[in-house]
């Protein structure tokens, strides 16, 4: 039972990194940019959830605040595409990755001076209870955690496979130039594509805040998220969710298991393992075409 | 406008292409060398802090900004140096020797971490740096009896020749080491230029293909890369930790790496004077932003020096990726072709996306 | 005499086969061309040479030498230089600087002669130079020297990626299509100078190209490629002729409309 619990609770944190990958293997698919500040934006919205249902702020009702965070997130995903995104078009991907790794730095400052940098609870109604079965106890939001995550995973992966908007992200993302003469609107598209990134970072944001206390710090999630993101390989969606899954279970087993200080290191000993005799992660996408 | 006119192979060859241009190199090491008697004991305090990260950023200049190959981890590489030189030098080991084998034996761990990691390309290659700077802050706690794991280690006394660095005594001494090892370093790396394997360097970055089709070997080139550019991180990583007189496990966490990177990239990469420029912004921003806030009455605001720097950044790669550097050349180049320079001198190719999972 | 002999050589992507058991063999000091439509595996040909593909059947001997036990970056050791279709410039660098490279083989300084620039290292500098001037002076490159590839016009660039291969002072030098994208007075000058590097340089040629006129006009032997098979070999007249490749090129409908033995339109 200690191990189902151990697993379960691994399970959980797997599925908030998993969540935050998703959002970087989405923009990846896409735009095959990597976006660095992935976990600040999560961080970002579990903030700005914070300021429209907790009492010191707003203090709305959480179910009505969900759908406004998801859209103010959406929105400001859409605005960075506009305003600082796409004027990367055609420049090296290094360059996008120094540029999302410089936005995180400027988002972790900007939510500092809006909210503090006291550490912080968000007053959702998922931090409130407990579920006992068989032994095992999980929290109300660690089963919303997982719950969500399976289903946002589905709903992605069909997303990508069966709609237009899907079909043409793909598109642009396999080959630009054909992409826009195949009429595809690609600077909307990839807006669209930041705007659905920024969403799936918000849900992230207010599992995790349900979870436990938020701190401007909880960006840094995003490193392990990518770790998550790399062992599943980085064009999978389902790989994405795996990836997180892997390094949530693995830690507290971890760190259980093994001496202090160990523990820290195993989903990035892991990720080291998998860059070298994997790189492609472990449910690779990448096929080798005739030149 | 100046033209070189060439007699000998030697002109290219040389490291300073005219009269002039070596006169303002020495003119500038002259001003180097008498600073001490030219400003107060805080700027040479933050001189110095300049020529140390300098060296730092020499090191991932010659790997990213010279080989194409962007390391996010480095902050793993100044630790490695820095503990080395102290536990060098509790062995018995003068300074000296210590602070230089240090380097030397960082140099042939980073290459020995670059082997397994030289398929990786573009930022899976990132990804395997900033792992290693992540487990290095790790490692470090777990190997507390050499490192002083989370307490740290207290800078030992430094004696070179019977002087004593003694960065509050004499501020000059550590002035006058940190640029000793700069101009070391700098040599170093222009040596390397203009030889063969600096070549190799440039042609791996521009086109792995056609370097492979001439002949160059790229694995032993990157690995090469990697020795260097760790060797000399290492040593600044030792300065960085000597000078500041403590340092534990915090000091070299990855965002140093991050910033590190970013600091070049402000300067200019793939240039020398990149690295000094970025070294400049980066000593010299929170002072900056100090005189800033008092003059608007602003009580000090946390995350303000990160959250400009990560502001001026965005700056630089949206308007003038090539950085500081690369504007003062394009304003001489205009100036030097004035009238006649055309405005798109400078312009990128404009290049598509295309994808790079099928190939 | 056989410099470089392809066996029964086979490549296949996938479930693609795009060289199927291709045999030919190109003499020293000739001039020999590779000819076929898009898609015939000329390049794969030439990408197979240089090593960075590995065929599945077969072999590939340079002068007596299995080359399929070579790296990519042994081959310019053995005297094989190679331009590519798509110029593969070191972009960042000068023409110099791209020259330079072409020299790697040749040198003979140690890490830390280099690093330190001591001994030999100022010498075989200024060696390289020279031998590097030569090929400038060979290609008319003198007012390029010092410029940026960035800046350079596609036709001065394609000379450069000529000079590049030039300058590791090969046996057999690859050409990919060297006369693609040149304007007519770029094409003779092209056509000057695979004929002076065959006469003065001694260098055998083997080149892929799509310009029938250059190709009649400079190459001593053809072999027309198509879906990866040899269709004819022989001299460019020859091979012109050929009912197969006027097939492949411009269906049956067309081989009574043939060019005539100088490759030009009748």
């Amino acid at each position: 039972m200690d191990v189902l619990q151990l697993l379960l609770s691994g399970l959980a944190n797997g599925c908030v990194y998993g969540l935050v990958a998703l959002g970087f293997v989405l923009i990846y698919k896409a735009t095959e940019a990597v976006n660095f500040a992935q976990g600040d934006f999560m961080m970002l919205g579990a903030y700005v959830m914070v300021g429209l249902v907790n009492p010191e702020y707003l203090g709305l009702n959480f179910w009505l605040a969900v759908p406004l965070a998801l859209l103010i997130l959406g929105a400001l995903g859409y605005l960075l595409d506009l305003t600082v995104i796409r004027f990367m078009f055609g420049q090296s991907q290094t360059a996008v990755v120094i540029l999302t790794i410089a936005l995180g730095y400027v988002i972790r400052f900007v939510a500092g001076l809006i909210w503090g940098h006291e550490p912080v609870n968000l007053h959702s109604p998922l931090a409130l209870g407990d579920v006992r079965m068989g032994g095992v106890v999980l929290s109300l939001a660690d089963i919303a955690v997982i719950v969500v995550t399976l289903l946002m995973t589905l709903f992605l992966f069909q997303f990508f496979q069966r709609t237009k908007l899907g079909l043409a992200m793909q598109a642009s993302s396999q080959n630009q130039m054909a992409a826009y003469y195949m009429g595809i609107p690609v600077r909307r598209v990839q807006g669209a594509v930041w705007a659905l990134a920024g969403v799936v970072a918000c849900v992230a944001g207010i599992l995790y805040a349900s979870k436990g206390t938020l701190a401007i710090s909880a960006g840094f999630i995003g490193i392990k998220a990518f770790a998550a993101a790399v062992i599943g390989g980085f064009g999978s969606l389902p790989g994405a969710l795996m990836g997180g899954i892997i390094v949530g279970v693995i830690e507290p087993f971890a760190a259980r298991y093994l001496p202090t200080g160990y523990s820290q290191i195993a989903p990035y000993a892991l990720l080291i393992l998998v860059l070298v005799f994997r790189p492609h992660g472990l449910f690779a996408q990448v096929r080798v075409k005739k030149v | 406008m100046r033209f070189h006119f060439k007699t000998s192979y030697d002109q290219d060859i040389r490291l300073f292409p005219d009269w002039w241009n070596f006169s303002l190199y020495a003119a500038l090491l002259l001003l180097l060398l008498v600073m001490p008697w030219l400003i107060d004991d805080f700027y040479l305090g933050e001189v110095t802090n300049v020529l140390i990260w300098s060296v730092a950023g020499l090191g991932l200049m010659i790997l990213t900004g010279q080989t194409g190959l962007v390391s996010l981890g480095h902050s793993a590489f100044m630790a490695l140096g820095c503990y080395l030189t102290v536990n060098f030098m509790d062995a018995g080991l003068p300074f000296l020797v210590a602070f230089l084998l240090a380097g030397v034996v960082t140099g042939v761990v980073g290459a020995l971490v670059a082997l397994p990691a030289l398929k990786l390309h573009g930022v899976y290659l990132s990804i395997f740096t900033l792992a290693l700077a992540i487990l290095a802050d790790d490692i470090i706690v777990i190997l507390d009896h050499w490192t002083g794991g989370v307490n740290g280690i207290f800078a030992p006394e430094i004696w070179i020749f019977g002087f004593e660095i003694n960065r509050w005594a004499m501020p000059a001494s550590w002035y006058y080491l940190a640029l000793g090892t700069a101009l070391f370093v700098t040599l170093i790396y222009r040596n390397l230029l203009r030889a063969p394997l600096g070549r190799a360097f440039a042609a791996v970055r521009d086109s792995e293909i056609s370097a492979q089709a001439m002949g160059v070997d790229v694995a032993r080139t990157k690995t090469l890369a990697f020795g260097f550019s760790c060797a000399f991180a290492g040593m600044g990583g030792a300065l960085m930790g000597l000078f500041a007189g403590a340092f534990n496990n915090e000091t070299f966490n990855f965002l140093l790496a991050i910033q590190l990177l970013m600091m070049i990239i402000i300067g200019g990469l793939g240039f020398i004077h990149g690295a000094f420029l970025g070294a400049i912004v980066i000593a010299f921003l929170p002072q900056l932003l100090a005189i800033g806030t008092d003059s608007l009455g602003i009580n000090s605001v946390p995350g303000l020096e990160t959250g400009v720097f990560g502001m001026i950044l965005i700056a630089f790669i949206l308007f003038e990726p090539m950085g500081l550097y690369g504007r003062w050349l394009k304003i001489r180049t205009w100036l030097e072709l004035f009238p006649f320079a055309r405005r798109d001198m400078f312009r990128r190719q404009k290049t598509y996306l295309k994808t790079e999972r099928l190939r | 005499m056989s410099l470089l002999t392809l066996e029964n050589v086979t490549l296949k992507f996938g479930g693609v086969t795009a060289v199927n058991n291709l045999s030919m063999s190109v003499n020293e000091g000739e001039v020999f061309a590779l000819v076929g439509p898009n898609g015939a595996g000329k390049s794969t040909v030439f990408n197979m040479i240089s090593r960075f593909y590995t065929p599945v059947r077969g072999s590939i001997a340079f002068d007596g030498r299995d080359l399929l036990a070579c790296r990519p970056s042994q081959v310019p050791g053995l005297g094989i230089a190679r331009t590519f279709q798509n110029i593969e410039l070191f972009e960042r660098a000068t023409v110099l600087q791209n020259l330079l490279v072409g020299r790697h083989r040749h040198r003979k300084t140690t890490l830390i002669e280099e690093m330190l620039f001591i001994g030999r290292t100022r010498e075989q500098e200024r060696q390289h130079r020279h031998a590097v001037e030569e090929v400038i002076d060979f290609l008319d490159l003198q007012a390029y020297r010092d410029k940026m590839i960035a800046g350079l016009p596609y036709g001065v660039r394609k000379v450069v990626e000529l000079a590049r291969a030039l300058a590791t002072k090969p046996r057999l030098l690859l050409l990919d299509e060297p006369a693609s994208g040149l304007s007519v007075e770029e094409t003779q000058d092209m056509r000057w100078w695979i004929d002076d590097i065959r006469r003065q340089m001694g260098v055998t040629v083997l080149m892929v190209e799509h310009d029938m006129g250059l190709v009649s006009k400079v190459c001593d032997r053809v072999l027309a490629l198509a879906d990866g098979a040899k269709l004819a070999e022989g001299t460019p007249a020859e091979v012109q002729a050929h009912p197969a490749v006027i097939e492949a090129y411009l269906g049956t409908a067309a081989i009574s409309k043939t060019a005539n033995a100088k490759g030009e339109r009748v």
